[in-house]
């Protein structure tokens, strides 16, 4: 398998099923040809799509073998609704692996932040030979039997906190600050979630002088750098594209929005 | 069907064009196609200083559409002629699309280009809709679009200068006859349609402009109109854009009267799309029996 064969393709549809519940789908389309790293990602174009839905959607890549490219996604609005109706046999317009990824650090422990779909990169992770310095904390909202999360800890050392109420986010956010802390100058975080868990898990690196890395989920339009529409806005003040220089960004590199 | 497009001392080996900003600098489509064989690339904005833009959300999808308030955000010309052009492959066709906020500073960024060998035609940005200053206001206005006109021809040496039209005019024919007796050697039409998109449940803008340029499909139909129009009123090449995304479509504007045409929307929907238009054009065009396209310019019966 190649490592940097970005080219466009058409890959074909086969599976596109809810994971139980109907706002978390798993899309598995042929094989690429190529792999990746945890945190890339793929933009998608069904070839069915008309001109009332001009843009692709950008994607974390899930997981990406011979077997196919896996592709966990929620649904959210009118691209991620038509999506979900994919069906085997489909062709869609894939491009990628695009972007900067997760890095690991051999030396030191690492900590996977995930919140919700936000898990869907660290699949791909936790396959990896080694996993004795990751370990994972996973925020969700649905039942746990809707995500991936059994794949990662038979693999990894996880723990799952469920978030129904405003007090469970308060619990949360708690127990995030506190492994942050413990943390600080000791190993690092990988954040990929909603942006309100970013930026709490920015705030708490910043704030315990943890090393981090999260993830950004900005609207985009292209994914190759060219539409400038995905800008992030680095503490020096510079608009940066977040599908070239991201998704993936240093939490001490860039600030995030109000 | 040979392919060529004759625009004045321009020559493109065929009419597809990538319209600025939608297409990078070209750096960022290298692998997704072959830049030469692409009729000419026009680049992103530049002015003479760098410029970082506007604040986020900056696009949004509309239906058949989409909208942007990006405001021109570019590295400024000094990084762009030390850190982008010497990177894009020689055989590629280069337009520099210029943007400045005085018609001193577009005759001091023309004189720039003029010397630049990689760049074979200028386009003067005099309509977008996302900038406080410049921008559509010279535009809108048919004195302010000739003295723009005239200030970058004046210093703009031996290249073509093309000027890039706002369709946000009461009669666009106006403010082209405007530009081309101030010296423009051709026009390109339309930029993006002023518009808007609101969230009824945050009550805000989906674009933190407020307000931003429509492109895509939906504009195809006010495009195809306004170059019709200017095409009758010019006697200048005319190079046609809103909302191409087939073969068809870019026929469509030649039939109206376009040399030639720019893709925008239609790189962000797939990569390599200008590339595969250029082919389907060609298939299109010999499956029809046309011949030139000097041929068939301009031959709508009405």
């Amino acid at each position: 398998m190649n490592m940097n064969n970005n080219v466009c393709q058409d890959l074909t549809v086969l599976s596109c099923r809810p994971t139980g519940d109907p706002s978390l789908v798993n899309l598995v389309l042929s094989s690429p040809g190529w792999t990746c790293r945890p945190g890339q990602f793929v933009m998608l174009r069904p070839s069915g799509w008309g001109p009332e839905l001009i843009w692709p959607r950008p994607f974390s890549v899930c997981d990406v073998s011979e077997d196919g490219l896996r592709i966990l996604f929620q649904v959210v609005g009118r691209g991620t609704r038509r999506l979900a109706a994919l069906a085997p046999g489909d062709t869609v317009a894939v491009w990628g692996p695009l972007g900067r990824w997760f890095r690991i650090d051999e030396d030191r422990p690492n900590l996977i932040l995930a919140g919700g779909v936000g898990i869907a990169p660290f699949v791909m992770l936790a396959r990896r030979d080694r996993t004795d310095n990751l370990s994972m904390l996973f925020g969700h909202r649905l039942g746990l039997e809707h995500y991936p999360y059994g794949e990662i800890a038979a693999r990894i050392e996880s723990e799952a906190m469920q978030q129904k109420t405003p007090a469970d986010i308060a619990d949360f956010e708690k127990v995030l600050a506190g492994r942050i802390e413990a943390l600080a100058g000791k190993g690092q975080v990988l954040a990929c979630g909603p942006e309100p868990m970013l930026k709490v898990v920015r705030k708490y690196c910043l704030q315990f002088g943890t090393d981090g890395q999260i993830s950004l989920e900005n609207r985009m339009s292209c994914g190759v750098g060219a539409c400038l529409g995905c800008v992030a806005k680095t503490i020096s003040g510079d608009f940066v594209q977040s599908c070239v220089h991201g998704p993936v960004f240093d939490v001490r590199d860039i600030e995030l929005g109000a | 069907m040979d392919q060529t497009v004759n625009l004045g001392s321009l020559t493109l080996a065929n009419p597809i064009i990538t319209a600025s900003g939608t297409f990078g600098y070209g750096l960022e489509f290298m692998r997704y196609g072959d830049l030469s064989k692409l009729g000419a690339l026009c680049l992103k904005g530049i002015s003479l200083a760098p410029r970082e833009g506007n604040p986020m959300p900056r696009i949004a999808e509309t239906p058949c559409g989409m909208l942007n308030a990006i405001g021109l955000q570019n590295v400024g010309v000094e990084k762009f002629l030390k850190e982008k052009l010497p990177y894009i492959p020689a055989g590629a066709t280069l337009i520099a699309n210029l943007y400045a906020q005085t018609p001193e500073d577009f005759g001091e960024l023309a004189a720039i280009f003029a010397g630049q060998d990689k760049i074979s035609a200028l386009e003067i940005n005099i309509s977008c809709p996302n900038v406080r200053e410049g921008g559509v206001q010279f535009g809108q206005d048919p004195l302010m679009a000739a003295e723009v006109v005239g200030a970058v021809k004046k210093r703009a040496g031996a290249k073509p200068v093309i000027v890039k039209l706002s369709p946000n005019v009461t009669d666009v024919r106006v403010i082209a006859r405007a530009a081309v007796d101030a010296g423009a050697d051709m026009l390109s039409l339309i930029n993006t349609l002023s518009g808007m998109a609101v969230d009824i449940r945050t009550r805000k803008s989906r674009l933190a402009n407020v307000v931003g340029g429509l492109s895509g499909p939906a504009i195809k139909p006010v495009a195809l109109r306004m170059v019709h129009q200017v095409a009758q009123a010019v006697n200048v090449p005319v190079i046609g854009m809103g909302g191409i995304t087939c073969a068809e479509d870019v026929l469509e504007f030649i039939l109206v009267g376009a040399h030639a045409v720019q893709v925008g929307t239609l790189n962000f929907m797939r990569p390599d799309n200008a590339f595969r238009l250029v082919e389907e054009v060609r298939a299109l065009a010999e499956s029809l029996g046309i011949g030139s396209w000097d041929e068939y310019r301009g031959t709508l019966k009405v």
